[in-house]
């Protein structure tokens, strides 16, 4: 078998290998990949991996739109008299070799100039001479190769993305403060009083002074603005004390240098601003390969052909699509507004919209909607609506889609920091009232310890450096979660929602019963081969079941697309198919998807289709029971109602026939009775639901598929681990609160000397960074058990 | 002593000009795909291979 691969794309080439130099491929598509790079000198591409590449597709016409100018306007950066840039997204791009490859794109076309591959968020942003060559003939040559681009609607509304990297350089300043800073105050900690030295100190301390000025005014300014925000808002939130903290330790430090007190706290004010800002940087864990706000958009075509009355066909944009045109849509393109079948055989695909994995055929003079894939031939549609006024579309419209999630969600430390502040206020007022009474010149010292000391450092890292490690253990295990929030949220979770098609069944797999008379052998022999030449899902799954037979070669082949196969071999004469199509006359209400089977016209019997459930549902619905409701949502009709019924524990709810908005109110109905609800989904239709939500989470058989809008992704291989996760949040939960514990005892410590009146500033350099520190260290190694256990 | 006021200036002038270019290096991009330049640094020499061969 293993000599038998594809050199190109690893697939096994069947009964008939193109042997090509010496090397097999699977398809003539592979064959030409090969020659263009060997013609090229690019063979060394094959050396870097074994069979790198992707079957390459035919792609006639599909990106005849790219020559238009206002499409070319949005998708390229930059638009000069000789030279274009643009960039595309690959989602082909998987390993070391196609970074090779795509910045390797001069040698194969010398007009491209420069092409640059960004592995981490699969794009590849490519410079060519736009008078020799244009945008459509470099996507045409990146498909050649196996690289196909995919253009979505989503490209044309944005040409410019900011990135915002104002924490790094917030890092960077407050680093370059603390460690400067860091220097010039050493000196006065151990030499004190030394002859030179107070010569100098007073340039030292301004100097200190002068570099705490940047840390304090840029790289700490969302403290001080979050903690404005708070207060406004009556939220003594974490960065109330935090702002007060930083404050205090400047404007005393200030004090101190320009009346000659002391050298101030100048190095733990920098100390601190970097280590929170550390801690910021570290929980934003981004998965640069996944998107979370993915709505229709990102799955619709840019542009569609459009009939002219005079016949001619022309590309469109889609949102240009008026109500009366004429759409031609191809085979396996996506049919972007609700509109009325004219010409050609439809066989629609809706597992976008419904998750229904089967396609539906419809004849001339149907409706069909927007979000349906077509997937024989060519069909023509009249268009009843816009592309925003669709039945798909409409569901974006939906006030769910604007909210934001976070906002009304008291995260963990902010909970606690509403009582902290309290408490540390009450300590300095108590503290400083008792020094008025004793040592009045000391009430003001102590005052300004006590909210130094008190600066709750350690317990703004807590959370951060907890989720952010746990974002990133989940993300080695394939659960790649949106922001550290979802964690927190998870771990709350008291209802667990899972749609059915596509989430807890898996799309690939099937099984089917055989219902009706035995087929002999002879007819069994017939029916897997006929099977084997039919290149349709139903034949290719059944295929897959039965059991495997000789291959004989037929004496007669004949699939007539839409009905069935008919097959001859010896004296059987076999008709595979649809019921019309065999001549079952009995039309039972059938609500699962079947295959009929006749031979020499006699009607022998029928395969039934059931859905296969994903590999341990039942183990994890009988985890989940104890703790959890557990609520099965399916756009489907009754049919598994009672597969279902056995698979799963009895106290779950099976609800059927339910449309994207019926989910989306299901969800908020229980919201407003206090339910805390994980919805598991899949599909666009489950968009809504995922939405409305306290968490959304998707199953996807493969992350780089385009998933809807959600707080998470579950790659479907992990699925029966979910209950896992959900315990390892609220582990994480406990971890933080213990990090609380061991931070309060740190403050206790400090607060003595603060207090007492004897808080120097080399106790407070060696006390505030020490249990940050242990902080840290702390939370990563429990994180890190917490993620071995999950192994 | 008056030497520190030299090496003080030399301090910062090599600390600020450390910081300016991690703000160049910021700005050029090179935080944004902190992968893909690391393999790229190991194919300049599979570059050079069937050149080899070739003129061989």
């Amino acid at each position: 078998m293993e000599n038998n691969n594809c050199f190109h794309c690893g697939d096994d080439c069947g009964k008939n290998p193109i042997d090509f130099q010496n090397k097999l491929f699977c398809c003539n598509g592979c064959k030409t990949v090969f020659e263009i790079f060997n013609e090229n000198d690019l063979t060394c591409y094959y050396d870097l991996q074994n069979s790198p590449g992707a079957i390459p597709k035919e792609v006639e016409g599909k990106y005849d739109f790219l020559s238009q100018e206002n499409i070319i306007e949005k998708l390229t950066e930059f638009r000069g008299d000789t030279v274009e840039i643009t960039t595309l997204y690959i989602p082909h791009i998987h390993c070391s070799s196609c970074i090779w490859i795509l910045e390797n794109l001069n040698k194969i076309n010398p007009n491209i100039t420069d092409s640059q591959v960004n592995f981490g968020k699969k794009t590849v942003r490519v410079t060519y001479k736009s008078k020799e060559t244009d945008l459509k003939s470099v996507v045409l040559i990146l498909s050649q190769i196996g690289y196909e681009p995919y253009i979505s609607l989503d490209d044309f509304k944005s040409s410019e993305k900011l990135i915002n990297r104002s924490l790094i350089y917030k890092l960077g300043v407050a680093g370059f403060g603390f460690g400067n800073i860091m220097f010039l105050s050493f000196p006065e900690y151990f030499e004190v009083n030394e002859f030179w030295l107070e010569q100098y100190k007073h340039l030292f301390r301004w100097l200190m002074f002068a570099l705490a000025l940047p840390v304090v005014f840029y790289s700490a300014q969302d403290y001080f603005i979050s903690a404005y925000k708070g207060l406004r808002a009556k939220i003594l939130n974490i960065d109330v004390p935090i702002a007060l903290g930083v404050s205090v330790l400047f404007i005393r430090s200030t004090i101190e240098v320009a009346l000659d007190l002391g050298s101030g706290f100048f190095d733990s004010l920098a100390g601190l601003v970097f280590f929170l800002l550390v801690g910021k940087y570290f929980q934003q864990k981004t998965y640069d390969f996944l998107s979370f706000e993915r709505d229709y958009k990102s799955y619709f075509p840019i542009a569609v052909t459009k009939i002219n009355k005079s016949g001619d066909e022309e590309s469109i944009q889609v949102y240009d699509i008026k109500k009366g045109d004429r759409i031609l849509i191809r085979n396996e393109e996506l049919i972007p507004m609700d509109g009325i079948l004219i010409n050609g055989r439809a066989k629609i695909d809706y597992s976008f919209v419904t998750g229904e994995s089967q396609s539906v055929t419809k004849q001339s003079g149907d409706k069909l909607f927007a979000g349906g894939k077509q997937t024989a031939g060519v069909i023509e549609l009249e268009a009843l609506k816009s592309v925003e006024q669709s039945y798909l579309t409409q569901l974006w419209s939906n006030d769910v889609f604007n909210k934001n999630k976070e906002d009304g969600f008291t995260n963990i430390t902010n909970r606690i920091s509403k009582h902290f502040t309290i408490a540390i206020l009450t300590i300095a007022f108590v503290a400083t009232a008792y020094w008025l009474f004793y040592d009045a010149s000391k009430a003001m010292n102590v005052f300004t310890a006590v909210l130094i000391i008190a600066c709750p450092c350690a317990i703004a890292l807590s959370a951060p450096f907890t989720f952010g490690n746990l974002l990133r253990i989940f993300g080695k295990l394939k659960f790649y979660i949106k922001n550290a929030n979802v964690i927190e949220q998870l771990a709350q979770i008291n209802t667990v929602i899972f749609d059915k098609t596509g989430t807890i069944t898996s799309n690939q797999k099937s099984t089917a019963e055989y219902d009706g008379q035995i087929l002999t052998e002879d007819e069994a022999l017939v029916l897997k081969n006929s099977l084997r030449g039919s290149n349709h899902p139903l034949s290719r799954t059944l295929y897959d079941i039965l059991k495997t037979n000789d291959i004989v070669s037929l004496d007669e082949f004949e699939e007539h697309t839409g009905k069935g196969i008919e097959a001859k071999h010896k004296n059987i004469n076999l008709k595979i198919g649809s019921a019309n199509f065999v001549g079952n006359s009995e039309t039972a209400s059938v609500l699962n998807t079947a295959v009929h089977i006749s031979s020499n016209n006699i009607y022998k019997g029928k395969f039934t289709f059931y859905n296969s459930y994903r590999k341990g549902v039942s183990k994890l619905f009988n985890k989940f029971k104890k703790h959890y409701d557990l609520v099965i949502l399916s756009g489907d009709n009754e049919g598994e109602f009672e597969n279902l019924k056995k698979l799963l524990p009895a106290k779950t709810k099976l609800i059927f026939n339910q449309k994207p908005e019926d989910k989306l109110d299901y969800i908020k109905f229980h919201q407003n009775e206090g339910a805390k609800v994980l919805m598991v989904g899949d599909g666009l239709n489950d968009a809504g639901a995922l939405a409305q939500s306290d968490v959304g989470l998707v199953i996807s058989e493969d992350v780089n598929v385009f998933s809807p809008a959600c707080d998470g992704i579950l790659d479907a291989s992990k699925f029966e681990e979910l209950f896992k996760y959900i315990r390892a949040s609220k582990s994480a939960i406990t971890i933080i609160k213990w990090s609380f514990v061991l931070s309060f005892f740190y403050n206790i410590i400090g607060l003595y000397f603060a207090v007492t009146g004897q808080l120097a500033p080399v106790i407070a350099a060696i006390l505030m960074p020490l249990s940050s520190i242990s902080i840290v260290v702390f939370t990563t190694v429990a994180t890190n058990i917490l993620g071995k256990r999950l192994k | 002593m008056s030497v520190i006021y030299i090496l003080l200036a030399v301090s910062i002038i090599v600390a600020i000009v450390f910081f300016a270019v991690f703000v160049f290096a910021v700005k050029s991009g090179q935080y944004d795909d902190s992968y893909t330049p690391s393999v790229r640094m190991l194919f300049e020499d599979e570059l050079v291979k069937p050149k080899k061969t070739n003129t061989k």
